[in-house]
């Protein structure tokens, strides 16, 4: 408790509280943009941070990721196309709300959905992550693998709809991982004689090049000729009527979202979907479901929140990013030199405290500034599109090369914007190819100290209780299509895999 | 001749299996060139896991192309912006590219107030933008308030050319 006021101590400073403000608009101006979700918005943001002290970065970032999820239901609701998997479920209701000159309601259901929604989420953190922490200073080198084990089938499995892409994908991010010199023997690998590849691919590189680069490609081979007009949209507000249908709602979402973040399974798509159906069989208004029922812009909103504040969790704790943006603020960190991880809450807790504490001032600022500033953000909805994907190919130029100021990671964002742009055209989803790149190299480590301790035994992996227990839900995960074909009948809200896929651009 | 084009244009995701197989080949040629007889702490070499990649890249191409031939696809990814009814458009591709390469060639040379301004410029032309005064000026003024932001304000730097040496 103590530690989180001084936290709020550091983040409260004039300077800070600026960072923490222009973060938010930050984060919502380029959330609210197009085709750019919170993860490429954390990544073209990046560079901003590289001349700043790591708090002030931190707090900055906090507000940009709080503010590019909100952003991408502003663009749900009232253009029908959510830019991230989080927002997929806001457009179901939110949209029709709109059209029905509810768009101002609607907005404000989102807004006040996410600040209640992050709240709670955030309070989970404060009391959780810590304890999290604790036990995971105990925890050895075999459970740290098996649970990236975990994390890398979970990434490949849950999501998408088909698998084998999926481990594909991931494959391509652990070859990019393996670039470099080896930590342990120092020996070159897949670097062909080249310093440049001596020291690895950096892998906001990587990020910002298969998410910026790679979508700006894709989307101009496929450019709609006449972009959707966006609804029109006054000042939020909620009458006493929606507000008496709306509490409920808000109040339900973190108790699903926040479990659901903290575990790899693939960010917020399925808990705003099960946060939906649950708030569509408690609903009295049960026929406006489809037409613009409140309700199911509240529910999966706060939801969606919540389930960004569980990632942070596994996210700072285990150093296990669970979603694409989670994997962008982990690479944030090691930048920064900063290795996230049981460790971090004794190494630096001052800036862990800050961040956290940013959070509550991040979310309190989200809702002060966006609810007058909704109109003008559905302005940015009308941005030519040439315009806006030639600026995203201009930030991720600057990104990539204020990196090392080295022309060559601008070929090489070049080349990795090309797979990009290969694997959406041929359905290879992004996230498990960041996963690979960013927990490759940290999981290799793991192995080989598991076996070094049981001098080469194989035995050394499982030779915890915890380590076990990972394996056997990774099987489970293996296996379920099998297992699923045993059972007798296969209850339908099990799987509520949305019916599109769509991974956090 | 032509059904072979067509069977291989409906089949065109082999082309990720040939990528699988040339990214495991390689893999593997460089992991088998790691000497390991010294340095080496623990049981486990810098060689293991390379080769454990490199084979599975093998086999997941395998399962890919088995999962294509026998109908499978990669379900391609819609988007707000996107419109997959119509065919891919190659030459806004090539121009972006083009665009894309021009800043990579020149910010070195010219600096990247300029060369960040022709990647701008150019790829908003690619992408059907044609409004001769109008584009150059926005492509100059953001590349211009970037260079100022970034490398005055931020202290990221970035190389100014001699555009800004005249300052």
């Amino acid at each position: 408790m103590e530690q989180l006021l001084d936290g709020f101590a550091t983040a409260l400073t004039p300077t800070h509280l600026l960072f923490a403000a222009i973060g938010v608009l930050l984060g919502t101006a380029i959330g609210v943009l197009p085709g750019i979700g919170p993860a490429m918005a954390v990544a073209l943001l990046l560079p901003v941070t590289y001349g700043m002290e790591p708090t002030g970065a931190f707090i900055m970032f906090a507000g940009i990721y709080y503010g590019g999820m909100f952003g991408g239901s502003t663009t749900s609701i009232l253009l029908n196309t959510p830019g991230e998997s989080a927002a997929v479920v806001t457009a179901f209701e939110g949209n029709p709300m709109a059209r029905k000159g509810r768009g101002a309601q609607a907005l404000a259901a989102a807004a006040i959905g996410h600040f209640t929604g992050g709240i709670i989420g955030t309070i989970l953190i404060v009391l959780l992550a810590p304890f999290v922490a604790k036990h995971a200073v105990d925890i050895g080198a075999p459970d740290l693998f098996a649970i990236m084990v975990l994390a890398f089938i979970a990434v490949t499995s849950v999501l998408g709809s088909s698998r084998i892409r999926g481990v594909a994908s991931l494959l391509i991010g652990l070859t990019l991982g393996l670039v470099g010199l080896d930590e342990m023997t120092g020996q070159q690998r897949l670097t062909f004689g080249s310093l440049h590849l001596a020291d690895g691919i950096d892998v906001v590189v990587v990020a910002v090049a298969l998410f910026a680069v790679g979508e700006a490609l894709w989307v101009a081979a496929h450019l709609r000729r006449k972009p959707f007009d966006p609804i029109p949209v006054g000042r939020p507000w909620l009458s006493g009527a929606d507000l008496k249908r709306t509490w409920k709602p808000w109040l339900r979402g973190p108790v699903i979202g926040f479990p659901f973040g903290a575990i790899p399974a693939g960010g917020a798509e399925i808990p705003t979907f099960l946060s939906y159906v649950t708030e569509k069989r408690l609903s009295k208004h049960k026929d406006e479901f489809g037409k613009g029922a409140i309700e199911g812009v509240a529910g999966p909103e706060s939801t969606a929140s919540a389930s960004a504040a569980g990632t942070l969790v596994t996210m700072l704790t285990l150093g296990l990013p669970t979603t694409a943006t989670a994997a962008v603020m982990l690479a944030a960190f090691q930048t920064y030199g900063i290795q996230p991880g049981p460790l971090l809450f004794q190494r630096e807790a001052g800036l862990v405290w800050a961040l956290i504490a940013s959070l509550f001032i991040g979310l309190t600022l989200l809702l002060v500034l966006n609810l007058p500033l909704a109109p003008l953000w559905a302005k940015l909805l009308r941005i030519p599109r040439p315009y806006l994907y030639a600026g995203i190919l201009f930030f991720a130029s600057v990104g990539a090369y204020a990196v090392n100021a080295d022309i060559f990671d601008l070929l090489l964002m070049f080349v990795i914007g090309l797979l990009g742009f290969g694997m959406r055209r041929y359905g290879l989803p992004v996230l498990p190819a960041i996963i690979g790149v960013i927990l490759g190299p940290a999981a290799e480590q793991q192995m080989r100290r598991s076996l070094q301790l049981s001098d080469g035994s194989l035995v050394g992996l499982v030779n915890s209780p915890m380590a076990v227990i990972v394996y056997v839900v990774v099987l489970l995960i293996v296996f379920f299509p099998l297992i699923r074909k045993f059972l007798p009948k296969p209850a339908p809200p099990t799987t509520p895999a949305p019916e599109r896929e769509k991974v956090d651009a | 001749m032509t059904a072979t084009r067509s069977w291989l244009r409906e089949r065109s995701e082999l082309g990720i299996c040939a990528l699988l197989v040339v990214l495991g080949v390689l893999v593997l040629t460089d992991a088998l060139r790691i000497p390991t007889d010294f340095a080496q702490r623990g049981p486990v070499g810098p060689k293991a896991v390379p080769i454990l990649v490199g084979s599975l890249l093998l086999v997941v191409a395998v399962l890919l192309a088995r999962d294509v031939l026998r109908g499978g696809r990669g379900e391609a990814e819609g988007g707000e912006d996107v419109d997959l009814s119509e065919p891919a458009d190659w030459r806004t591709v090539l121009l972006l590219c083009g665009a894309f390469l021009a800043n990579a060639a020149l910010i070195g040379v010219v600096g990247f107030p300029i060369s960040g301004a022709i990647l701008f410029w150019g790829a908003a032309y690619a992408l059907g933008s044609r409004a001769f005064v109008r584009d150059p000026l926005i492509a100059a003024g953001l590349s211009i308030l970037t260079f100022v932001v970034f490398n005055n304000l931020l202290g990221v730097p970035l190389p100014g050319g001699p555009l800004m040496e005249v300052f």
